[in-house]
């Protein structure tokens, strides 16, 4: 089992999922308060 | 408390969050990569775990927001309730997809680390199970409190959910000593850290990283809701002219 590749999926997930929300966030503001 | 009552004020509210919200977000980023760059680099192995401990730097600060995010929601709903706070409401609301975003990745992370440490995805202990009860209570209150907003409600139901939820947050913190659980137990406390120094220093980092992040969020959506605010009154005036 090549533990890296289980470290590799956490980071992605927990990065992208943090991005994703903050990129959503930021456009929703933007959107709102033009 | 006369700091929380200045903030009354919707104007004065924006006027400190425009620049915060910039400032949280960039001390995020910048503390975030620091801590990925020094938790997937520099830190040597565990001993015993090997390289999945470097889950570690983000699964912990993922568990503390989400945990961290319902106390926010319980400050919020208290203040709604016996202050009357004119933020409270907007301030509960703008935590709540956050909070449960970050425990789901709670979630989520965890399993991932969970499959090569213990050979499961998933297990019903304790502490496992008392943070995906959290998650359904994000949701139930998303819920009714969008369905509280939307019936031009005061905000006092979601905040008495918000309060009796509170009582889930000291279920998860001692799950793992109440029941003999898969998961591990506490290696963080006030006091010190059984963890050592060698692989511990990044965690603090991203702790306090995703901790902005999770701030800089909160103001984005709450500039938007009093936004959004602002606009629906406008139009109601509009039709009623």
């Amino acid at each position: 089992m090549n533990q890296m590749a289980f470290v590799a999926a956490a980071y992605a997930v927990m990065l992208g999922g943090a991005g994703a929300l903050t990129l959503v966030s930021y456009l929703a503001m933007k959107r709102a308060e033009k | 408390m006369p700091t929380l009552h200045a903030l009354a004020n919707p104007a004065r509210f924006l006027k400190i969050a425009r620049p915060l919200t910039g400032i949280f977000l960039g001390l995020g980023v910048v503390l975030i990569a620091v801590a990925v760059w020094g938790g997937l680099t520099l830190t040597p192995p565990d001993y015993l775990q090997g390289e999945t401990v470097r889950i570690l730097y983000i699964h912990v600060p993922a568990a503390w927001l989400g945990m961290g995010g319902w106390s926010g929601i319980a400050a919020a709903s208290l203040s709604l309730i016996v202050w009357r706070h004119p933020l409270a409401q907007v301030a509960g609301r703008a935590v709540a997809w956050p909070g449960a975003v970050f425990t789901a990745l709670c979630l989520a992370t965890g399993s991932i680390w969970g499959r090569p440490t213990w050979g499961t995805w998933w297990q019903w202990d304790g502490r496992l199970t008392s943070m995906l009860l959290l998650l359904f209570v994000y949701l139930g209150y998303i819920a009714l409190a969008r369905a509280d907003a939307d019936r031009g409600g005061d905000g006092r139901i979601p905040a008495l959910y918000g309060l009796a939820g509170t009582a889930l947050l000291p279920v998860i913190r001692y799950s793992v000593v109440w029941w003999n659980t898969l998961h591990q137990g506490q290696s963080i406390g006030l006091t010190g850290s059984s963890i050592d120094r060698s692989l511990l220093w990044p965690l603090p980092i991203s702790l306090g990283g995703f901790t902005f992040l999770f701030a800089a969020i909160v103001l984005m959506r709450m500039r938007t809701l009093l936004a959004q605010a602002k606009a629906e009154a406008r139009m109601r005036r509009m039709a009623r002219a």
